[in-house]
């Protein structure tokens, strides 16, 4: 009975998908636009998007998609915030099916105290709303080779902003008592992989959330329901899904995702480990590859910075390849550890041109170019690669990777 | 004067008991036992058991070579043997064998995470044996050599002091300078 409205659902959105793919060359609308004197759609319980509207995650080829990504196509992304239903997945075992009334957190340890918390007891709690990104360490893997990515989501896919609403684990952690011998926690999924990563406790004194809302409603299951981590400006993979277990300890436990994984290796054979903080990074959203500019004159230069060092002071965009750069104007309201969206009037002449930006961050950092990145770890390790991205347009407007 | 100190030291109880928003129940130690399956160098939490490669070889043909290959050289999945001396090259290969600096996290890992489409299946002598017998196949330990939670976490990996800190931030000065 389930698996045959599974089937149908799947047979649907397979022909919705080809109906689309249709539209795209140009056939058949997906929905008929009658005019303003035919009566529209019935109030609905949920709202869906425009059927126009098909701005989507990349999903890879792989035969495991249960321990795979995906990419928010932030070269469709307005402002700063990403759509829930856009924000990019790293999942390590699939995503689990949890019943949000026998979900319970476990924090125990060395603790005073260890607690049991159920999601309505956490709900109780003083909670605090934030906008912070979350970015993937493996973001920009593509960018080490010379070749680079194509297109935005290609390239910075593994990158999405949230408000997040949740519990500090400060207090969580207060209420059990952290004994004086603490100085690591270990945070655990519920996922089939019991996805999990050691934390130095002090980030937890300072901002980590124990989140339950993202963008006004409950975490999706992809981004962790019902309880996840959110630990801003540290990479993707600390912030825990599906989060049932916090064990405070003495060291780092050393888990496969923070050794095999997420160390980056130095070209002398040497990986730095607990390599958390994410640098700063920005990136031009339109133009970018893979879009087109549609005519000469006037375009607006726009996209994305972040930095795990707090908020972004400053963004310049070049449009002459790196000869020149000047300041792009930053969007109201910037965040600490969150996108920060930039603009800057451009008036295109119609001749091949590259266009980059490069941002700095509250603590003076600058966002490196791909040379200075390699000067300074080698090419090999993999993660944590925040160099600028240009971007070349064309004569015919066409844009692609430089 | 005495009932004062046992106030003061029910008082003391008490706050021992609840924080300040009274939060949370006590779990019951089996609750503790049933989720608290890390494993960190020390060993701390290993379960009884024990297996040894020759035990393993069977349990990995059965459960895990389908994905990572006959002798853990890789398939559909990453390679869990080889690429010693690679790391500093410009193809290396990090495996359990090369790169892995704690044996722990390899019975952690595949305790909590493998076979991938039914983890949680291996008993916990299971998992010493094809633990061993990974460790074997990269030349780490012998064939015969029993993994258990006192043996384990003795076993020194090859690439044991080959992690360094974060240096960063390692780029972040702007060249070429442009003044605001
Ligand atoms: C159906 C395929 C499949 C089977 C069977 C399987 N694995 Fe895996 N294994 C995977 C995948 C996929 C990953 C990567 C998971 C991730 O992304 O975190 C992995 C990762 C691993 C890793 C981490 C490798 C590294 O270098 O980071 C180890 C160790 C491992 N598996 C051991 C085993 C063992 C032991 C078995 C048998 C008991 C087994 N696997 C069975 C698919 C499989």
């Amino acid at each position: 009975m389930k698996k045959g409205s599974n089937r149908r659902k799947f047979l649907f959105s397979a022909s919705l998908g080809a109906a689309m793919t249709g539209c795209r060359q140009g056939e058949k609308p997906a929905a008929e636009d009658e005019g303003p004197n035919r009566l529209g759609k019935p109030v609905s319980e949920y709202g869906d998007r425009s059927p126009h509207e098909k701005s989507k995650r990349l999903k890879p080829e792989t035969k495991t998609p249960e321990a795979a990504s995906t990419r928010t196509p932030l070269q469709d992304s307005y402002g700063i915030l990403t759509p829930a239903a856009l924000h990019f997945e790293r999942h390590h075992s699939g995503v689990p099916a949890i019943d949000p009334a026998r979900h319970q957190l476990l924090l125990h340890g060395l603790v005073d105290r260890p607690l049991v918390f159920g999601m309505d007891e956490l709900k109780r709690l003083p909670s605090v709303s934030r906008i912070h990104f979350v970015e993937c360490s493996g973001n920009g893997r593509s960018e080490w080779s010379a070749k680079g990515a194509p297109d935005a989501q290609r390239s910075q896919g593994l990158a999405s902003c949230s408000e997040w609403t949740g519990v500090p684990l400060s207090l969580l952690l207060a209420e059990a008592g952290v004994q004086s011998s603490a100085k690591w926690l270990l945070a655990e999924g519920g996922d089939a992989s019991k996805m999990s990563r050691s934390i130095p406790l002090q980030k937890a004194n300072e901002d980590i959330l124990v989140a339950y809302g993202q963008n006004g409603e409950a975490l999706r299951p992809e981004q962790g329901y019902p309880l996840r981590l959110v630990v801003p400006g540290w990479e993707g993979n600390i912030n825990v899904k599906w989060l049932r277990r916090i064990k405070v300890v003495d060291e780092p436990v050393m888990t496969k995702d923070e050794t095999s994984k997420y160390t980056d290796l130095m070209a002398d054979g040497k990986a730095r480990i607990f390599t958390f903080v994410v640098d700063a990074k920005s990136l031009i959203t339109y133009p970018s590859g893979g879009q087109k500019l549609a005519a000469k004159g006037f375009h607006e230069i726009s996209g994305l910075a972040w930095s795990g060092r707090g908020k972004i002071e400053r963004v310049e965009v070049s449009t002459d390849g790196g000869k020149s750069w000047v300041n792009a104007r930053l969007e109201e309201p910037r965040h600490r550890m969150a996108f920060t969206r930039f603009r800057l009037p451009w008036t295109w002449d119609g001749s091949e041109t590259v266009l980059v930006s490069r941002c700095t961050d509250e603590s003076g950092y600058v966002q490196p170019d791909r040379a200075q990145l390699i000067e300074a770890r080698g090419m090999n390790s993999d993660y944590h690669n925040n160099a600028t991205k240009p971007w070349q347009v064309m004569a015919d407007g066409s844009v692609k990777n430089a | 004067m005495r009932s004062a100190c046992l106030m003061l030291v029910a008082v003391a109880l008490m706050q021992a008991q609840t924080g300040k928003y009274g939060a949370g129940r006590p779990p019951t130690p089996q609750e503790v036992k049933a989720l608290d399956i890390s494993v960190p160098p020390s060993g701390e939490g290993l379960p009884e058991g024990s297996g040894t490669a020759v035990e393993g070889k069977e349990v990995y043909a059965r459960r895990c070579q389908r994905c990572h290959g006959a002798e853990g050289k890789g398939g559909d999945e990453v390679a869990l043997v080889g690429g010693s001396g690679t790391l500093n090259t410009p193809k290396p290969l990090k495996t359990v064998g090369s790169y892995w600096p704690y044996a722990t996290t390899l019975f952690d890992y595949i305790h909590r995470a493998m076979p991938f489409k039914d983890p949680g299946s291996l008993t916990s002598n299971h998992v010493y044996a094809v633990t061993a017998y990974i460790l074997q196949l990269n030349g780490i330990i012998r064939a015969n050599e029993k993994m258990s939670a006192e043996s384990l976490p003795k076993v020194k990996m090859p690439n044991r002091d080959g992690f360094i800190p974060d240096a960063r931030p390692d780029t972040g000065k702007v060249k070429g300078t442009t003044k605001r």
